[in-house]
């Protein structure tokens, strides 16, 4: 059985102005353990449709279903989302910011933060506010953060947009790393194809207004297997970097 | 040179700047109750309207000896910190109200910007007849007087804290009340802090204005006493008492800014 099932999911977003139609007849399934990205041109419903499948509002039409559960329905499913910026709470400690999500689920661990600053390869910073740290080295305590609550799905939403080249290629390795030691399901929303093709097992290309499932691409297992840094390297990357682009060019005019 | 010294040098250059603005400070102080002393006692302002700090000086030795000034000061101190206090956390409360029900919000806007626009100060002679001239109507003088303008600001700042924020709670399954708790409020406390600082200043005119109308206790009373007896030692006085309060007030107020806004 598939972990992840979207199901004739349409969106239409409600205003005074204007009704604007985000999402149209989507319809996809992720397996457990199973890394997607969802790539496409700007506004073509790429954050809706994670907000959707994260449970933060219910779609106009349609259903979205983890092992078998209602999103909507289950307030105990865990999901990771992880947003362009980290957004840690300037006022909490690195400590306080990582196990914010236990505390608000009940289930406070304080050891926990120690590990998983380890975990994502940053020093032992609990006692330090966000300030004092690094935009990359917040992303890192944004994904301890994320990771604490153990949640079932990860979905990614430009995690690494905001961030410096060097800083991006190494958090890639890290999460994708992470990601397949924890045997987690994840989405990752990106604007860069290259992103995509290192990290992912799929790809699914959307095109726009309104967003539509467009084409789904499967990247070669010779490169699943490598990490993203590694990916970027390999033969096979860049025809399938061609492939994509040209779709992705075609969609934009 | 080295580092080190050019670090010291800076921080010598540092110390010596702000002993000359202390030094200016302190110069404007004494020349103001010298040039006030010298120009009453030459007349060149009246003595009986201006008075001078020796006479105020005097008067105040003497109602401290007579034990009636220490009253006088801990009512108007009393009033004053708990109309600020009742305002601004009624102010808290009822924009977390506003926050909560944003239909209840859409309602109420017109009459808060009534409310807000209205000279709080002329509802003091209803207060008193409703409430009996006494401490109650003064400070609830004090509180009123702040307590709509906290509203909208405290209100306006919750409203505009980043959504990307309850976003990460919400995928945490927070409820409304730990969103308001962990994200809401603590991302206002810069905002609450700085309308105490206004609101230092607004229950002091409300305790004042209160104490003129009820007239039996206080730095108010002593003025609006002065003035009827034409004594204006008394009045200038209890300015002076005011001043020194409502300063160390709003230090107090700045003390705790720099306790609770750890990370700025
Ligand atoms: N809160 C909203 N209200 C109204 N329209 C919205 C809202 N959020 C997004 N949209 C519209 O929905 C479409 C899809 O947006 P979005 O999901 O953010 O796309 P993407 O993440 O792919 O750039 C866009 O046309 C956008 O303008
Ligand atoms: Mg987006």
């Amino acid at each position: 059985m598939n972990f992840l099932n979207v199901s004739k999911v349409h969106h239409t977003y409600f205003s005074k102005e204007a009704a604007t139609e985000a999402l149209q007849d989507i319809n996809l399934s992720i397996n457990k353990g199973e890394f997607v990205s969802f790539i496409g041109p700007s506004g073509c419903g790429k954050t809706t449709l994670l907000s959707i499948i994260a449970g933060l509002f219910q779609p106009t039409l349609g259903t979205v279903k983890i092992e078998g559960q209602d999103v909507f329905e289950n307030d105990d499913l865990s999901i990771g989302y992880m947003l362009q910026q980290d957004y840690l709470f300037p006022w909490k400690t690195i400590e306080e910011n990582i196990t914010l999500g236990l505390k608000l689920l009940k289930k406070e661990n304080h050891s926990i933060a120690s590990k998983l600053l380890k975990d994502v390869g940053l020093p032992p910073v609990e006692k330090k506010y966000p300030r004092e740290l690094s935009g990359g080295m917040r992303q890192r305590v944004a994904l301890a953060r994320t990771l604490a609550v153990n949640p079932k799905i990860l979905l990614l939403d430009e995690p690494f947009s905001a961030l410096d080249y060097q800083s991006k290629l190494k958090l890639e390795d890290l999460v994708s790393e992470m990601l397949k030691e924890y045997n987690k399901t994840a989405i990752l929303v990106t604007h860069d194809l290259g992103e995509a093709i290192a990290m992912s097992d799929r790809i699914f290309l959307f095109s726009p207004r309104p967003g539509r499932l467009y084409k789904t691409f499967e990247v070669p297992e010779e490169i699943r297997n490598l990490t993203p840094f590694e990916a970027r390297g390999h033969s096979s990357y860049s025809s399938l970097f061609q492939l994509i682009w040209k779709e992705l060019e075609s969609l934009e005019q | 040179m080295n580092n080190n010294k050019l670090h010291q040098q800076f921080i010598a250059s540092l110390v010596k700047e702000k002993r000359w603005v202390r030094f200016y400070q302190l110069l404007i102080l004494i020349a103001f109750f010298s040039l006030w002393e010298i120009a009453s006692s030459n007349r060149w302002i009246d003595p009986l309207i201006f008075s001078s700090p020796s006479k105020v000086y005097t008067l105040f030795i003497d109602n401290i000896a007579d034990g009636t000034l220490f009253t006088h000061i801990s009512y108007t101190l009393f009033e004053t910190v708990l109309g600020f206090i009742i305002g601004t956390l009624l102010g808290t409360i009822l924009a977390a109200i506003l926050w909560w029900s944003p239909f209840l919000s859409k309602v109420l806007d017109p009459y808060l910007v009534i409310l807000n626009a209205m000279p709080k100060v002329a509802l003091g002679p209803i207060l008193i007849v409703a409430m009996g001239p006494g401490m109650g109507s003064i400070i609830t003088m004090g509180a009123i007087i702040s307590v709509i303008i906290s509203t909208i600001v405290i209100y306006t700042s919750f409203k505009n804290v980043d959504a990307n924020y309850l976003k990460v709670l919400q995928t945490f399954n927070a409820t409304r009340l730990q969103m308001f708790k962990e994200a809401i409020l603590p991302a206002s406390f810069p905002t609450i802090i700085s309308t105490l600082k206004v609101n230092v200043g607004l229950s002091w005119v409300g305790v004042i204005v209160g104490e003129f109308l009820v007239s039996s206790k206080g730095l108010g009373y002593l003025i609006i006493y002065g003035f009827q007896v034409f004594n204006f030692n008394l009045v200038l006085m209890s300015l002076l008492i005011i001043a020194v309060f409502a300063t160390i007030m709003y230090q107090l107020v700045e003390l705790l800014e720099k306790k609770l806004i750890k990370n700025e």
